[in-house]
């Protein structure tokens, strides 16, 4: 253990101050600190991306950044994503649409992750391939990702044509066995 | 009485779980924070297997903010037993060796906890394991199930005289007169690796016990809080009110979850001996060394069939590597051998089980449970007497389906519960008919002629499966409308992200004509339902949520009882719609269920109305017939780079019937997952241990998960056969995507590279050991 040193930064529009161990790392003081739990830890070896924030709007992994990293910066976590009114924001809306959530547990990442996507394209539209890859540094053991990709491409590409391939007719006849 | 005509049955109605999840408010058990609570960290083994000679916490426990360094003999005190009594029943389990709270004399796999540190916090409790002085005189250690069996092997355990843990079989029929008479005989050995759960939360457990009232609550992440709730009344000797145990917002199960692990235990333990709360959170290392996984199987096997290809036996050898404990019994390998039938009629089978403890962690069931094995070595052996007899890969399988008119299906086989394996419904033949179809597997020469010439190597291949769902003795589930008029369904199923509380209360909603986002649902802790499971074998909708709809439907004949007298109608002429009982058809003539509820909450003094028993609420404890059993199809098209091994599905269709559908979504959904979590199984994710037991994949960097880059899309057809078995029809969906994947990647791999004359047989088909294949092979044919 060694001294703390004083930090402060913005967390989702509030600007919060801390006395941390320099060990201490971003997830850590988001959650445990300032109480805000959304932000979830997965495998504190930054693969699974379920701690991933925004840090000065772009995406870090908070399990591998040291809180004091983040001195000055301005954080935005899944608690300062929806609208201050409780409207969700159309990622996340679309997330629940589509089923792209099922535990849950990665989701917050997963929205993060998209923000910093859809900050990008600025409004240029994205293809499924392209859009898989965007997002492969998340991982989500429940939904398989289909969901995930249905609900990003239905708000990325929502400027542009039907981006998806509709489904096939169904040759195979409808029904009941 | 029935409902009205589907409302919400069968509708994809919007999860009631997506709100809070969405908005980062769900409640994990590491977003637990009690006043006072301490941190817990466990020292674990660093060697596979040795004695354990002396554990020196001295400079541990002089650590500022360390409240504690508890060893075995610390916890003992608190315990009523040695060991944690948790087999399963199983006559051929032959020794017992279920775990300890913490390591005793013996220390059997890499990551067994030793000790724990309690601390002011996490930190603290680490830096005061480096202190602890570990002692361990390191033993040989039986790390391949197939060395472990042999005469000469030194012992898993010491106080285990040999390593067999168990044997059995699964046999009937006359397999040898089969094989002597027949015209086609394949023989292949498959060694098969399955991966673990890898739930993205790992485990955790906070546990505070009340000195005062002497109650114990644990928020546990898993999958069966009832069973945990037993386990530790039984360990710590509290009696049934006196232990609370919630599974609180739980990011994923997949099989793990349902096993006590000593870690809850341990830190239940704590808390009583320091007096404060403990939390204690896996991290993702120890989540690789600690949490129960599957693992490695061996099979030696061989089929005969017929000139026209229709199977006539099966007999063969099946090796399972059973880690060093025994949560499970022997269900993992026999849910192999079970599995292995499929949709198929198999004349003899006979397949001889051999359990091998290993110096590893123990293994038991992750999602698909031992199924995926099974499946994979019937499919593969199918495959290999397709091209024995000439037969299309698709025609082989259909000559050997079990037809409609033979529903109901007996097998010879028997299930866990010694009932017949018996399939209840189901149209196999339609199922692959529709998914060849969908999948174009007739036109696929054209696409395969196609892409050679661009150059690339595209094959295609399909896989059948059954899934025994919906497993027994039996689920609970309450409905109580109070005088609020709010309906609350309580239940002993939990949730880990498959919708439970969506499922529930569109069951529910359907009987008593309310919105299911008015309907409350009370799952995963054990104050709110007195008996309970929980997670497993792709059961709740089928359990939980026949129970939710036999109490609705009681709950129902009481609004109706009392509604007929307060309104003077028959209660054939009445209906409940939205929240009100009514007379048909006359909106505003009726009363809101909470007036009902209210009369039947009683006054003091007062008769209640209609002469109905007391309160709005029924209990119910649904009890399976038997197993019913899902099924279907995949086909799956896949692109191999010769050069690297790399595999990359292109196309994966998928025809399911799981019976009556609750959620067409929410099974897509289940389906998906669980066919991507088989493509993880088939080509990527393998626990590595190098010969002395020391794991070599220990981040995901190392063990790959299937990413979003190469989950490839999915595309679903249901079928719906009711299951006669139960009154809403359904079946399990939640593990069967995985159950045919691993089969039909394979199939599809070595369809490619037929040119070359790679056979695939072992799982997982890394790109480094198709590359392998591919290289002795040496090439393609011209």
């Amino acid at each position: 253990m060694t001294e703390r040193r004083s930090m402060r930064l913005t967390v989702n529009g509030a600007v919060r101050t801390a006395q941390v161990e320099p060990r201490l790392n971003l997830a850590d003081l988001l959650r445990h600190e300032f109480g805000l739990t959304g932000t979830h830890v997965g495998c504190e070896h930054g693969v699974c991306g379920a701690c991933t924030v925004l840090l000065d709007g772009a995406t870090a992994r908070s399990c591998l950044t040291f809180a004091v990293q983040a001195d000055g910066c301005a954080v935005t976590t899944i608690e300062g994503v929806a609208d201050p009114d409780g409207a969700l924001h159309p990622i996340q809306a679309a997330l629940a649409r589509h089923h792209g959530l099922q535990c849950g547990y990665c989701t917050p990442g997963i929205v993060m992750t998209l923000l910093e996507l859809q900050h990008d394209l600025d409004g240029a539209p994205i293809d499924e391939p392209a859009l898989r890859r965007a997002f492969a540094g998340n991982l989500c053991r429940c939904t398989g990702y289909q969901g995930i990709v249905d609900a990003a491409l239905s708000v990325l590409n929502a400027g542009a044509a039907e981006p998806c391939p509709s489904p096939r007719p169904d040759p195979a006849g409808k029904g009941h066995a | 009485m029935s409902a009205p005509a589907c409302t919400w049955l069968g509708r994809s109605v919007p999860r009631l779980e997506d709100g809070p999840l969405l908005r980062g408010l769900g409640r994990f058990v590491d977003d637990i924070r009690l006043p006072g609570l301490l941190h817990g960290a466990f020292l674990r083994s660093p060697h596979a297997h040795g004695r354990l000679t002396a554990i020196d916490a001295a400079a541990a426990e002089a650590l500022p903010g360390v409240h504690g360094v508890l060893t075995y003999g610390d916890l003992r005190r608190v315990l009523t037993c040695d060991r944690i009594p948790l087999a399963m029943p199983a006559g051929a389990i032959r020794f017992d060796v279920d775990p300890f709270v913490l390591a005793r004399d013996e220390v059997c796999h890499v990551g067994e906890p030793v000790a724990l540190v309690v601390a002011e916090s996490r930190a603290v409790a680490e830096d005061a394991l480096a202190l602890i002085g570990l002692e361990i005189e390191p033993l040989p250690a039986v790390v391949d199930p197939r060395a472990g069996l042999a005469p000469d092997a030194p012992r898993a355990r010491l106080d285990c005289p040999d390593n067999r843990v168990a044997a059995t079989e699964a046999a009937y029929g006359d397999v040898d007169r089969a094989f002597a008479g027949a015209a086609h005989v394949v023989r292949e050995a498959f060694n098969l690796h399955k991966g673990g759960g890898h739930s993205i939360e790992p485990r955790g457990v906070v546990a505070r016990f009340d000195q005062a009232e002497r109650l114990l609550t644990v928020w546990d992440s898993t999958q069966m809080p009832h069973q945990a709730k037993r386990a530790l009344v039984r360990t710590l000797g509290l009696a049934e009110h006196q232990v609370r145990v919630v599974a609180p917002d739980v990011g994923g199960g997949f099989g793990p979850k349902f096993v006590f692990h000593p870690e809850e235990l341990a830190v239940a333990a704590a808390a009583m001996i320091v007096g404060r709360p403990v939390k204690w959170i896996e991290d993702r290392l120890e989540s690789f060394t600690a949490t129960v996984q599957e693992r490695d199987q061996h099979w030696t096997i061989e089929a005969a069939c017929d000139a026209e290809g229709r199977l006539l036996g099966i007999r063969g050898d099946l090796v399972h590597d059973h880690g060093a404990y025994t949560p499970y019994g022997v269900a993992l390998p026999y849910n192999s051998a079970t599995n292995l039938l499929g949709p198929y009629r198999l004349p003899a089978y006979r397949l001889a089980i051999s359990l091998c403890l290993t110096n590893l962690v123990p293994a038991t069931p992750t999602r698909g449970a031992g199924r995926p094995q099974g499946t994979y070595v019937m499919e593969r052996l199918l495959d290999r007497l397709a091209e024995r007899t000439g037969l299309d890969r698709a025609e082989i399988r259909r000559r050997n389906l079990i037809t409609p008119d033979q529903m109901p299906y007996r097998t010879p086989l028997r299930t866990r519960d010694g009932k017949a394996m018996t399939y209840d419904s189901g149209d196999y033949v339609e199922c692959q008919r529709r998914a060849l179809a969908l999948a174009g597997w007739d036109g696929f020469e054209a696409r395969r002629a196609a892409a050679r010439r661009e150059g690339r190597w595209l094959g295609i291949g399909l896989a059948n499966y059954v899934e025994g769902s919906g497993r027994g003795p039996f689920e609970s589930a309450a409905v109580r409308v109070g005088p609020s008029g709010t309906v609350v369904v309580t239940t002993g199923a939990t949730a880990q992200g498959q919708g439970t509380v969506t499922m529930l209360a569109q069951v529910v909603a359907e009987v008593l004509g309310i919105a299911p986002e008015r309907i409350a649902v009370v799952a995963g802790d054990t104050n709110a339902s007195a008996l309970g499971l929980g997670a497993f074998a792709s059961r709740q909708a089928v359990t939980a949520g026949n129970a939710a709809h036999a109490a609705a439907l009681a709950v129902r004949a009481k609004i109706l009882q009392v509604a007929s007298a307060w309104l003077e109608a028959s209660p054939a002429d009445l209906e409940l719609v939205d929240g009100r009982v009514q007379v048909k058809g006359v909106p505003g003539s009726g009363r809101a269920l909470g007036e009902v509820a209210d009369a039947l909450a009683g006054a003091p003094g007062l008769a209640l109305p209609a002469g109905v028993a007391p309160g709005l609420a029924a209990g119910v404890d649904f009890e399976p017939e038997g197993l019913t059993y899902c099924n279907g199809t995949h086909v799956v098209e896949a692109e191999v780079d010769p050069d690297t091994g790399t595999v990359a599905i292109t196309r994966y269709t998928v025809v399911h019937d799981c019976g009556r559908l609750i959620n067409p979504m929410m099974v897509e959904g289940q389906i998906v997952g669980g066919v991507v979590h088989g493509i993880g199984s088939a080509l990527y994710e393998r626990m590595l241990y190098a010969e002395d037991g020391q794991p070599q994949t220990g981040t995901y960097a190392d063990y790959l998960l299937p990413t979003a880059d190469v989950a490839p899309r999915i595309a679903i057809h249901h079928m719906e056969s009711p299951s006669p078995l139960n009154p809403l029809g359904v079946k399990g969906a939640g593990e069967s995507g995985t159950i045919a994947a691993p089969a039909a990647v394979a199939s599809a791999v070595e369809d490619a590279l037929r040119p070359f004359g790679v056979r695939v047989a072992d799982l997982p088909i890394t790109a480094a050991r198709l590359h392998g294949l591919l290289a002795a092979a040496g090439g393609a044919a011209p």
